[in-house]
Order: structure tokens, then C-alpha cells, then sequence
């Protein structure tokens, strides 16, 4: 069982944000940088495979020289080897850029499964398992959150509102897992130290031959025309003046049916 | 080991605190949640850190030890007493147990699978292990008879662990009087097999535990020990020497506990002095849009978390330095390097319980400060840190004998050999550094403290040789002067590494002197500066931020020192002229 598992470095979830100015990128040296948390949710799963299965995992970043260290935080949850792109040229990728990127390695990498986080906590676009599916031409499955391969096929699982919707389908593949698929494991003292030790190729734009025309900021299909700071929030709702306790329980229900939170 | 911390070890701490550990029948249930974190913590390795690889340590320096002993005391000091306590009596097995016993327990105990207790209070007997009744007898076989009652035993019982392995001090029969008649013994609660599974249940209950002021998830027990197997560990008549060994590394460890406790402290009282609105600046409103301004404009607020925070970052920093001279005393491969390293150890161990202790303790009072009534109620899970923060305090051993082992034991060994580990490299730093330009004004203050260190360790000396209460009265007061001198000489040293830091960045006018600092590191060792790193916005703002701190210290602390040599220079006459009957 070969997984490739693709990874995000991202700012820390919890960091105060901010752009560079003059660009709709973010600043990313202001920030402590981690590995996207959904992401954490794949590298398990495929480690996981791997416990099962046997087989290898490998983890695929594109990022700057520093997403080395989301590869390396993979790796002590127990992958065996990185790659890492990273090459100036590759700035400013868009998703379909970056899936042109991605796509070009794992071409040259043997696989039976790519396993990717629902999305990165940075731009939210959860559009990059599509695009390889499409450019790799394999099936895609999304928001899995349960997965099992047997043989040469897998079944994967999807939870909705009504029920689970359960899939099968040929491997090679492409699966986004959703959050919550598993408890993603801490790396272990032996897992650190290991990772240090692992693997970890790093490519260049050249090394890979891909058409300059087509990644970077030239390569990508959608352009940031405007950023805004999310409002702050409003003030929450008192209640304070029922009739009755049946009353002021039937507010209180109200607004949460309202506001969607039950 | 930071994710740990913040998702398992910290959520559990109030909650183990509201709840406390149970005692049933002589079996204790911690706190909720506690086996499981115990169960991450252990599977992950973290136990393994430091310890020897022949025992299945990882052999990481002792000084990554300090740093993650700081991180799991600041998330759950209850907590980091089951595997913290461990630790130490791996070290003490390591060095003194047979290799029979070695092979038999320790694997075990540094995975974390057996836990470790130290057994030494007895109703009767507390800093004086002089007084000890527990007795030990031979049996056939070469096993030891262990019967008599401990208490305050740290961890003593608890369901995180599939056996316990108390370090017992008792009597052999026949023994000499006094603390030269004791001897160390392993007594497991649970007999270990041929196979090395735990199997028969040992003669050792736990009969109650203590209700207490803080660390409630921290099981606190009287151990009975009737007719237990026990182990011999060492040679007899010479446990408490053994015992030293787990006594001073765990002494180091409840530095760490103070450190880790000054810092979550701070970490609170800053989040809660940046939002919370009180009050206007002295100076006219700093957010007028808003209905008052943050607490963190007042400048008596300000003073609190300076306070606070340039302790913290100086005792890190001490801690490190420690560390690091620990790593040395062990692996150095040349044995005069080892010794400066152990010396210097030896000399700072009681300073680094004491002082680390009582700023731990001071912090977690200011931040409760800071947070007025919201801090004395128990919503904002400030008040915890006072209350457990207080143990750090007595625990292996109280910091008033830290004081008397420094100016009783550690002054005058080996002709003043240890003092001068200390001495040295900070009179070498004072020299190279007088007429530094932008360091030169801190390095004066540093220097009249370090004279005043200078004058006190020379009167208590000489007075001493007369009268050694003239030692004893001022004890408390010395060790604080030499913790601040040192934390001092740490303060310069950062202060250094951040003006160079700031001139690579442009951003402060100058050159950098070639060679670097490297004192207090033997030469063979020093370590050369990595490549300059390229200093980032986010940096010059750290390092900017380190100097501003600096100065707080050299301008708002560190004069401290001069209070107290004049209080350790009035001698012990004030101390002891009051009649007993007096008081």
C-alpha cells in the first residue's frame, strides 16, 4: 500500500493574521507556522493504512524551504519519507495551480492512494482533490469519514443528516478526509526524533519540468481582488422579560432554531 | 510534548483540583481524566527523555529535561508529580542499585509502565532523617524485612501505574544513631516475578491520604510497611547519600515546578491585564473609544507583570545554564571539565529550588493581584496557583535548609572551589564587557551587586569560623542575593546576544565584537554561534523586547541587593537576642 498524503504548512490557527501590504497574501514570517490541522486528520488515516496494510507513506508538500517543518511533524506521526516543492516561481499558485504542481510529482510517484485534509485553515478553498482528480484522472471521494481498502479497491463512508452514504470505488484514488475520521496520534519522543533521520527530497520548479506559464502567480486562474476583516461580533441577546418560565424557554429555543444552532 | 500539555494536561488541572483523588480501602483513583493522560504521556515517551539508553532512555541532555519539566509543571503541577518523581528514583537505582536490580526494575520505571516514589518523612522525623524508625531485617536470601510508617509519600499509591517502587529509608539492626546508621531499600508494591511481571502484592499499604492546600490530583500518603520485601540499595549505612542523589535531581525538578508556575502565572495575569477595561491611564484616556482603558496601562500593574516576567526569563535561563553544566558533568570526556560542571551544579541546586520556588509562589500572588476579586474567587483558576504553587516551597527540603546548605555545605567545600565556578566567569563577563556601548550601564549595575555578593560571601566566611548562627541568620537573605546576582549575570548575557542580534538587523546602531561570549563554558566546549539567522520584523521586536526587560531588572530588581547585604551585615545579634519565651 503506497499513500501519498498531501500537506499544508499554514499559520497557526490561533495567530492574528495579517497581509503583506499591497498583496492579498498572507504574512507568513510574522506567524508561527504549522501543519494544517485537517491535515493531521489524513496523516493519520494513512499511517493508520499503513498499520494495517503494510506499505509506505509518503508526504507531499508545496511551500516555502519552512514547510519542511509541517513534513517533518508528518513524519514523526509516522510517515517514512517527505517531498517538498519549493521553488519562488511557484508563489502566488492558486488551487489549480498548485494542483498542476502536485499532480506533476505524483506522476512521478508510484501510488495507490492520495489522502488530503478537507481543506487548509488558511484559504479555505478545498478545491485542490478535485482539480487532481481531474488532472490526474483518478476518482475522487470528499469529506470521507470512514475509510477501508481491501485489495485493489476502497470503500469509504460519508456522513450526512440523514444517514451515511457509503462508496467504493478502484484504487488509484483520491480521498479528502473530513475532520473527526480519527484522534490524529501525538508524535511520540521516538517519532521526533525518528523523523529527523527520514528522507526529504527537495524539488524545484526545473526538477520537475513543469510549464512556468501554468503555476505561480501567472498560472493561476483566480486573482484576490479585495480582503476585509471579518466584522466584529455583535452583541449577544439578553433574555430578560418573559411572562411565564414556559415563555422565556420558548425565546431562548427560538433563537437557537433561528441562528441554527440546534 | 507542547500539544500534551495544552490539550490534555492543562484542561484536566481545575477539574483534578475541584475533585481530588479518592482513597478506598487502601487503593487511590486520581482524578478524572488522569489515566488517560498518564497512558499519551508514557506511550509518547516523554518518560524516557533524559534517561540512560541502556534502560531504554533516549539519552537527551538533562537540560531538554528542565524544559519539559517546566512545561508539564506550568500545565498541571498535580500531574507532573506522578512521572516527574519517577524520574529521580531511575536516576538514584541508576547509580546505586546492584545491576541485578538495575536489570529488574528500571526498564520499566523509564517507560513509565512502574512508577517511582521517594520514602524518607516519618510522623516523628522531617528534615531531620536522623530520627528514623523505620526498621529493615534480613531475611534469607539477601532480602530486607522493612516494617514501619511513612508519610507525605509523593504518588506513594495511585491507579496509573500496574506497580509502585518505593525508595524506602530504614534502619538496619544494630545501625549507628543518626543519619549514619540509614539505609536505602527498594520495596515494590508489588513483588516482581522471575518473568518480570508484577506478582505477589507486597507487605506495603497506604492507610490514608492528606487533605490539603493544593496539588489536590496529587496523591499525598501514609504508607505501613509490614513486613515488606525490601531491597537493598547501595551499601548499608550509606542511604541518605543515596537518597541524595534522587534529592538533588528533585530538587532541580521543584526549581522547575517554581519556574513552570511563575510562568503560567504570568501568562494569565497578562491575557487578563490586555482586556480587562478598568480604570484610565494617568495620562489621559489610551482608548477613548472604549469605556476604560486596559489594565495593563497602569504602571503599578505594569510593575506586577515586569516583575514577573523578567524573573521568568531569567530563571529559564539560569535553568538552562544548569542544565547544560549537568550534561557536562556527565559526558564530558575530559574529567576536569566534568567536575567545574558538577561543581557548578552542586552549588547552584539550592539556589534553583529556593529562589525559583519563592518566585513562583510571588508570581502566582501577583497574579491574583492583577486580577483583584476576580482572581480571589474561584472562576478565573488563578487562586489554584497560589495554593499549589506553596508546596514548592517545603518539598525536598524546605527553602530554609536550601539557604543553610548553601552557606553551611556549599560555601566552604573544597576551600571555596565551588564558589569560584560562579565567580569566575562573571568577573571575566564584568572585565570584557565595562565599556560595551550599549551594555556598559547594565553591566555597571550587574558589577555592584556582584561586589556586594563578593562582600557578603567574605563576612559570613570570616564570621562563620566564630559563630555559625552568624551563618544560619542570614542564610535566606544570601541565597536571594547570590539568585539575583546570578539571574543578573543570565539577564546580561541575553541582553548580549540581543544587542548583537539587533545590529545584524540594522536595527540598532553599531558593530558586533568578534569571539562572542563564552563564559561560565569550558573552552574545550563552547559552542559556536550558529550562522547568524536572518533576523525577522517579529524578531528585532523579541529582541528589542529583551532589552527593555533587561533594563527593568538591572533598574527595578536587581537593587534589591543592596537591602540585603545590609541586612546579612547587621549579622545574626537581631536574630537571636529575643528570649524564646518572648516570641
Amino acid at each position: 500500500m503506497q499513500t501519498v498524503v498531501l500537506v499544508k504548512q499554514v499559520v497557526d490557527t490561533e495567530a492574528e493574521k495579517r497581509l503583506l501590504p499591497g498583496e492579498w497574501r498572507l504574512d507568513r514570517a510574522s506567524v508561527e507556522n504549522i501543519l494544517n490541522p485537517y491535515d493531521e486528520y489524513a496523516v493519520e488515516a494513512a499511517v493508520q493504512l499503513k498499520e494495517e496494510l503494510g506499505g509506505e507513506v509518503t508526504v507531499l508538500s508545496m511551500g516555502p524551504q519552512e514547510a519542511e517543518e509541517a513534513i517533518r511533524k508528518a513524519l514523526a506521526m509516522g510517515a517514512d519519507r517527505g517531498v517538498l516543492v519549493s521553488d519562488p516561481v511557484l508563489q502566488g499558485s492558486d488551487a489549480l495551480a498548485t494542483a498542476r504542481v502536485l499532480a506533476q510529482v505524483l506522476r512521478g510517484l508510484g501510488f495507490d492512494l492520495v489522502l488530503c485534509g478537507s481543506m487548509s485553515t488558511d484559504a479555505q478553498t478545498g478545491l485542490v482533490p478535485a482539480a487532481l482528480g481531474e488532472l490526474l484522472d483518478l476518482p475522487v471521494l470528499g469529506a470521507v469519514n470512514r475509510l477501508e481498502v481491501h485489495g485493489g479497491s476502497l470503500k469509504a463512508a460519508r456522513q450526512t443528516d440523514e444517514g451515511a452514504i457509503v462508496y467504493e470505488c478502484p484504487l488509484p484514488a483520491v480521498v479528502a478526509v473530513a475532520k473527526g475520521i480519527n484522534e490524529p496520534r501525538y508524535p511520540s519522543l521516538r517519532g521526533i526524533m525518528g523523523a529527523k533521520k527520514k528522507p526529504l527530497d527537495t524539488k524545484t520548479a526545473a526538477d520537475l519540468a513543469l510549464e512556468l506559464g501554468a503555476v505561480g502567480l501567472g498560472g493561476a486562474r483566480t486573482r484576490v481582488h479585495a480582503a476585509t476583516s471579518v466584522p466584529p461580533r455583535a452583541a449577544g441577546k439578553t433574555v430578560t422579560e418573559y411572562e411565564s418560565p414556559q415563555e422565556g424557554a420558548r425565546l431562548l429555543a427560538d433563537f437557537l432554531h433561528e441562528n441554527k444552532l440546534v | 510534548m507542547a500539544r500534551i500539555c495544552e490539550d490534555l494536561l492543562f484542561p484536566l488541572n481545575r477539574p483534578a483540583d475541584e475533585e481530588g483523588c479518592h482513597w478506598k480501602g487502601g487503593a487511590v483513583a486520581t482524578p478524572a481524566g488522569f489515566t488517560g493522560a498518564y497512558a499519551t504521556f508514557t506511550e509518547a515517551g516523554w518518560t524516557a527523555l533524559t534517561a540512560d539508553p541502556e534502560f531504554g532512555g533516549a539519552g537527551l541532555p538533562k537540560l531538554l529535561g528542565f524544559a519539559m519539566e517546566e512545561m508539564v509543571s506550568a500545565a498541571n503541577l498535580s500531574f507532573s508529580t506522578y512521572p516527574l518523581l519517577t524520574a529521580g528514583a531511575v536516576n538514584a537505582l541508576a547509580r546505586h542499585g546492584s545491576p541485578e536490580l538495575r536489570a529488574r526494575f528500571l526498564p520499566n520505571m523509564v517507560q513509565g509502565v512502574w512508577s517511582g516514589t521517594m520514602c524518607l518523612t516519618e510522623p516523628q522525623c522531617g528534615t531531620d532523617l536522623g530520627l528514623i524508625t523505620t526498621r529493615a531485617a534480613p531475611r534469607d536470601g539477601g532480602s530486607y524485612r522493612i516494617d514501619g510508617t511513612k508519610i507525605f509519600v509523593t504518588s506513594g499509591e495511585h491507579d496509573l501505574t500496574e506497580n509502585i517502587i518505593h525508595l524506602v529509608l530504614a534502619r538496619l539492626p544494630g545501625a549507628p544513631t543518626g543519619t549514619h546508621g540509614i539505609s536505602l531499600f527498594l520495596v515494590p508494591k508489588f513483588l516482581v516475578g522471575d518473568e518480570g511481571a508484577p506478582a505477589e502484592r507486597n507487605g506495603v499499604v497506604c492507610s490514608s491520604i492528606e487533605k490539603k492546600m493544593g496539588i489536590q490530583g496529587s496523591s499525598t500518603c501514609v504508607l505501613n510497611f509490614e513486613g515488606a520485601v525490601g531491597y537493598l540499595v547501595g551499601e548499608p549505612n550509606r542511604g541518605v547519600r543515596c537518597m541524595f542523589t534522587m534529592m538533588n535531581d528533585a530538587r532541580l525538578g521543584v526549581g522547575m515546578q517554581g519556574l513552570g508556575l511563575a510562568q503560567v502565572a504570568y501568562h494569565n495575569a497578562r491575557e487578563y491585564a490586555r482586556i480587562r477595561l478598568q480604570g484610565r491611564a494617568l495620562r489621559g484616556p489610551a482608548f477613548p473609544e472604549q469605556p476604560a482603558d486596559p489594565l495593563i496601562v497602569h504602571p503599578d500593574v505594569r510593575r506586577m507583570l515586569l516583575r514577573t516576567k523578567c524573573m521568568v526569563e531569567g530563571m529559564r535561563a539560569l535553568a538552562y545554564w544548569v542544565g547544560y553544566h549537568l550534561d557536562l558533568s556527565e559526558h564530558h570526556p575530559d574529567p576536569a571539565a566534568r567536575q567545574e560542571g558538577a561543581d557548578l551544579v552542586a552549588l547552584m541546586t539550592p539556589i534553583v529550588k529556593a529562589f525559583f520556588t519563592d518566585q513562583g509562589f510571588e508570581a502566582a500572588n501577583l497574579c491574583v493581584q492583577i486580577h483583584g476579586g476576580h482572581g480571589y474567587i474561584r472562576e478565573t483558576g488563578v487562586e489554584q496557583y497560589v495554593r499549589d504553587s506553596r508546596i514548592a516551597q517545603i518539598w525536598e527540603g524546605t527553602n530554609g535548609v536550601q539557604a543553610l546548605d548553601l552557606v553551611g555545605r556549599k560555601l566552604p567545600m573544597h576551600n571555596g572551589r565551588l564558589l569560584r565556578r560562579f565567580f569566575h566567569p562573571v568577573a571575566e563577563f564584568l572585565d570584557a564587557h565595562a565599556d560595551d556601548p550599549h551594555l556598559g550601564e547594565l553591566v555597571a549595575l550587574e558589577a555592584k551587586a556582584f561586589g556586594r555578593l563578593q562582600q557578603a560571601t567574605a563576612t559570613i566566611a570570616e564570621r562563620s569560623l566564630r559563630d555559625p548562627e552568624e551563618a544560619g541568620a542570614v542564610a535566606t537573605d544570601y541565597l536571594r542575593l547570590f539568585a539575583l546576582t546570578a539571574v543578573g549575570f543570565m539577564w546580561l548575557r541575553m541582553a548580549e546576544k540581543a544587542r548583537d542580534r539587533l545590529v545584524e538587523a540594522g536595527a540598532l546602531p553599531g558593530k558586533i565584537r568578534g569571539g562572542g561570549s563564552s563564559a561560565g563554558v569550558p573552552a574545550a566546549t563552547a559552542i559556536a554561534d550558529p550562522a547568524p539567522a536572518i533576523v525577522s520584523e517579529r524578531n528585532v521586536a523579541f529582541y528589542q523586547a529583551k532589552l527593555t526587560t533587561a533594563r527593568f531588572f538591572f533598574t527595578k530588581v536587581l537593587p534589591e541587593t543592596s537591602g540585603l547585604l545590609a541586612t546579612i551585615m547587621t549579622g545574626a545579634a537581631p536574630v537571636m537576642a529575643l528570649d524564646a519565651a518572648d516570641f
